[in-house]
C-alpha cells in the first residue's frame, strides 16, 4: 500500500494565499481610518461612524443580494434600478393609491421579487448570460421608473415608510433602525451561507457547476431561488432608501449597480463565483463608506472620491488574481 | 436527498450472478450507430476493465450504464432486476456511483463538503428538515471515517480540495463514490489526468474499493493500469462487445490487437478468454 506522504508539501503555502484578497482591503481600511482621524477632528466619533453606517445602509443591503448572485457566478446590473422601482411602488401605493402603509411596503417587496424572478427566468429558460439579461433589465426598468412616476418624486409619505430612518441612542450616539436591519440581514445571510445545505450549494454551483449538477443539485431551481431572494433583499433596501431620503425617487439607485459590485469585490468575493463570503461584502461596503465620508471631511472634491474607489476596486481584483495565479 | 441513509453498508449480495448486466443495447444518432447490440456483464466483487479504440462506442456503453444516455433498445439489469435510468442522478439513487476523469470536485470547498455534496447530513428534527441546517460535526466525523477506510493520509477534512494534489483529489472522488455506492462504482479514466505515482495511488484505491465488496467498472486507455488491476477485460469494438479477456493469460500486445481488430477473438487460445 503506497501511503501518500509528501504530496501535501505545497498545501499549507497555497492555503494561506486566498486570505490576501481580504487582508488587503482590511489594511486599506485601517490606513484610511488612521489618516482620516489625523486629518479631521470630526472623523473619529461615534456620531460620524453611525452616519457612515447610515449612508451605506441601502447599498450594503443591496450588496447582500449581489453577493448571493455573484457566488453562483452570476451578476445583477439591474440591482439599483429595481430598488428604485420598489421604492416608487411603496411611495405611490401609500400616497396616490391610498393603500395602507404596510400593504404598500409589501407591494414594493413583491415588485422587486418579481423582477428578480424575471431575471432568473431569462437566465435559466432563455439561457441569456446574467450580464446581458440584467443589462437588458436595467434598460427596461429605467424606462418603467420614469413612466410609472411621470419623472416626478413622490412626497408626503406616511410615517411607517420612513420609520427605519428613526433613531435610538446608545450612549450619546444616535443609531437608525435601518442600520440595525442592515446588520441583522448580514448575520442572517452569513448564517444561511455557512450553516445550511442550500448555502453550501451556492458555493458548489459557482465553484464547479458540472460537479454540482452531477451531485444532484438542481442548478436552475437554485438560480431562481437566489435571484428571487435577492429581489426580496432589494425590496428591503428600497425601504431603507425611502426611509433615508423621505421620498419616492425615480432617479435613485443609478450608482448602486456598480457600488454593490464594488462592495462585493472589495470584500474578497470572486467575480467568477464560488469563493468569498458575505461578511467580506460588509467590509467592502464599509470601506467605500469610510473613504467617501473621510475624503469629504478633509475637503477633497467628489471627483477624487470616485477616483479612489476606482483604484481600490482594481487593486482588490488584482490581488485576487495574483493569489489565484499562485494557487 | 437522503441524508439519513447509512452510506457504508452495501446491500446484501443477491443471488443473481451479475450485479449489472446489459443485453443487446442499441443507440443511434441519426445514421451514426453508437451501440450496435452491445452486451455487458459485471460480477460481484470484480474489477471489469472496459477498453476500446476511439469511436468504438465504449463511452456510449458507459453512458447507458451510468444513466447519462438512454439507449434506443436493449435491457439493463441491476441485481437481476430490469431497470432503466432517466439520468445520472437516477442511476446514483439506484446505488451506482461514477467517478469522472476531469476530477468533478468543487476545488474551493473542503474535503468533507465535497464528500457530502448534494447529500449533506442535516441536523435532526425541524432544524434540519425545515431550515436545512447542516450537522457539520457529523459530516466531519463521517468524512474522517470514510477517508480512513481508504487508507488515504490527509491531515484535515477542513482543507479545501484545491490544496490537494491531483491524485488526492481523485482520492476524494473515489472515497465519495465508495461511501455512497451500494451496487457499482464506475470509474471513467480515473488516472488519465494524473502522474505516474499519483496514478498508482488511485489504482490502490480502486483495489480497496473492490476488496470492500463493491464491483468496479474501470474505463481506461492505459493498458499497464488495466493489466495491473483488472480481473476481466471487456473489449469494445464497433459498437459491441468483441471479447471478454483474461488479463492473467493474454498479453498486452494481443489485447491491443483484439481491440484494433488485427486479431479476431476466435483466433485466441481459449484460456485467453475470460468466462
Amino acid at each position: 500500500m503506497t501511503q501518500p506522504t509528501v504530496s501535501t508539501a505545497a498545501g499549507p503555502r497555497r492555503f494561506q494565499l486566498p486570505s490576501l484578497s481580504t487582508l488587503g482591503p482590511l489594511i486599506a481600511l485601517l490606513i484610511a481610518l488612521i489618516v482620516f482621524s489625523v486629518q479631521s477632528p470630526r472623523f473619529f466619533s461615534g456620531t460620524n461612524f453611525s452616519l457612515i453606517l447610515q449612508q451605506i445602509s441601502y447599498t450594503a443591503v443591496l450588496a447582500i443580494g449581489q453577493t448571493l448572485i455573484i457566488l453562483i457566478a452570476g451578476i445583477d446590473l439591474s440591482i439599483g434600478i429595481v430598488m428604485a422601482l420598489g421604492g416608487l411602488v411603496m411611495a405611490k401605493l401609500a400616497t396616490e393609491n391610498g393603500v395602507p402603509a404596510v400593504l404598500a411596503i409589501l407591494g414594493g417587496f413583491l415588485t422587486t421579487m418579481v423582477f428578480g424572478f424575471l431575471n432568473a427566468q431569462i437566465i435559466t429558460r432563455l439561457r441569456v448570460p446574467p450580464f446581458i439579461a440584467t443589462l437588458g433589465m436595467l434598460g427596461i426598468v429605467t424606462a418603467l421608473n420614469q413612466t410609472y412616476s411621470g419623472s416626478q418624486t413622490i412626497n408626503n409619505l406616511p410615517p411607517l415608510l420612513t420609520a427605519l430612518g428613526n433613531t435610538f441612542k446608545i450612549g450619546s450616539t444616535a443609531i437608525t433602525y435601518g442600520t440595525v436591519v442592515m446588520l441583522l440581514l448580514y448575520l442572517i445571510a452569513w448564517f444561511v451561507l455557512s450553516e445550511t445545505a442550500p448555502g453550501r450549494h451556492l458555493y458548489a454551483v459557482g465553484n464547479n457547476p458540472e460537479a454540482a449538477r452531477l451531485s444532484g443539485i438542481p442548478i436552475d431551481r437554485l438560480t431562481v431561488i437566489v435571484y428571487t431572494t435577492a429581489g426580496l433583499i432589494y425590496g428591503i433596501a428600497a425601504l431603507l432608501l425611502v426611509a433615508r431620503t423621505g421620498v419616492g425617487d425615480p432617479n435613485a439607485g443609478q450608482t448602486d449597480n456598480l457600488d454593490s459590485i464594488t462592495a462585493v469585490v472589495l470584500g474578497g468575493t470572486s467575480l467568477f463565483g464560488g469563493r468569498g463570503n458575505v461578511m467580506g461584502t460588509l467590509l467592502g461596503a464599509v470601506i467605500v463608506g469610510v473613504f467617501r465620508n473621510g475624503l469629504q471631511l478633509i475637503g477633497i472634491p467628489s471627483v477624487f472620491q470616485s477616483l479612489i474607489t476606482g483604484i481600490l476596486i482594481i487593486a482588490a481584483v488584482a490581488l485576487d488574481q495574483i493569489s489565484r495565479r499562485k494557487a | 436527498m437522503t441524508a439519513t441513509q447509512n452510506p457504508s453498508a452495501p446491500a446484501p449480495r443477491p443471488a443473481a450472478p451479475f450485479v449489472m448486466e446489459a443485453r443487446n443495447l442499441v443507440k443511434k444518432y441519426g445514421s451514426v450507430i453508437a451501440m450496435n447490440g452491445a452486451d455487458f456483464e459485471l460480477r460481484p466483487g470484480e474489477i471489469m476493465a472496459v477498453i476500446g479504440d476511439n469511436g468504438a462506442g465504449k463511452s456510449s456503453l458507459i453512458k447507458a450504464l451510468s444513466g447519462a444516455t438512454i439507449p434506443d433498445s436493449g435491457e439493463i439489469f441491476l441485481d437481476g432486476q430490469p431497470i432503466s435510468f432517466k439520468s445520472p442522478i437516477d442511476a446514483r439513487k439506484n446505488g451506482i456511483e461514477t467517478v469522472y476523469q476531469d476530477l468533478a470536485v468543487a476545488p474551493a470547498m473542503t474535503i468533507a463538503e465535497n464528500l457530502f455534496l448534494g447529500r449533506e447530513i442535516l441536523k435532526p428534527g425541524p432544524l434540519g428538515r425545515l431550515f436545512r441546517l447542516l450537522d457539520k460535526k457529523k459530516m466531519h466525523d463521517e468524512a474522517v471515517r470514510h477517508m480512513q477506510g481508504l487508507q488515504f493520509a490527509i491531515k484535515s477534512m477542513k482543507q479545501p480540495v484545491e490544496t490537494l494534489s491531483g491524485g488526492q483529489r481523485q482520492g476524494v472522488a473515489v472515497a465519495r463514490s465508495a461511501a455512497f455506492a451500494r451496487h457499482v462504482v464506475i470509474m471513467d479514466e480515473p488516472t488519465a489526468a494524473l502522474g505516474v505515482r499519483e496514478g498508482n495511488m488511485v489504482l490502490d484505491l480502486i483495489r480497496q474499493v473492490r476488496d470492500s465488496g463493491l464491483p468496479v467498472i474501470l474505463i481506461s486507455h492505459n493498458m499497464p493500469h488495466v493489466f495491473e488491476v483488472a480481473d476481466r477485460i471487456h473489449v469494445h469494438r464497433m459498437g459491441k462487445r468483441a471479447a471478454l479477456l483474461n488479463p492473467k493469460v493474454i498479453s498486452m500486445a494481443d489485447t491491443v490487437s483484439v481491440m484494433t481488430g488485427a486479431l479476431r477473438p476466435d483466433e485466441l487460445s481459449p484460456d485467453m478468454l475470460a468466462h
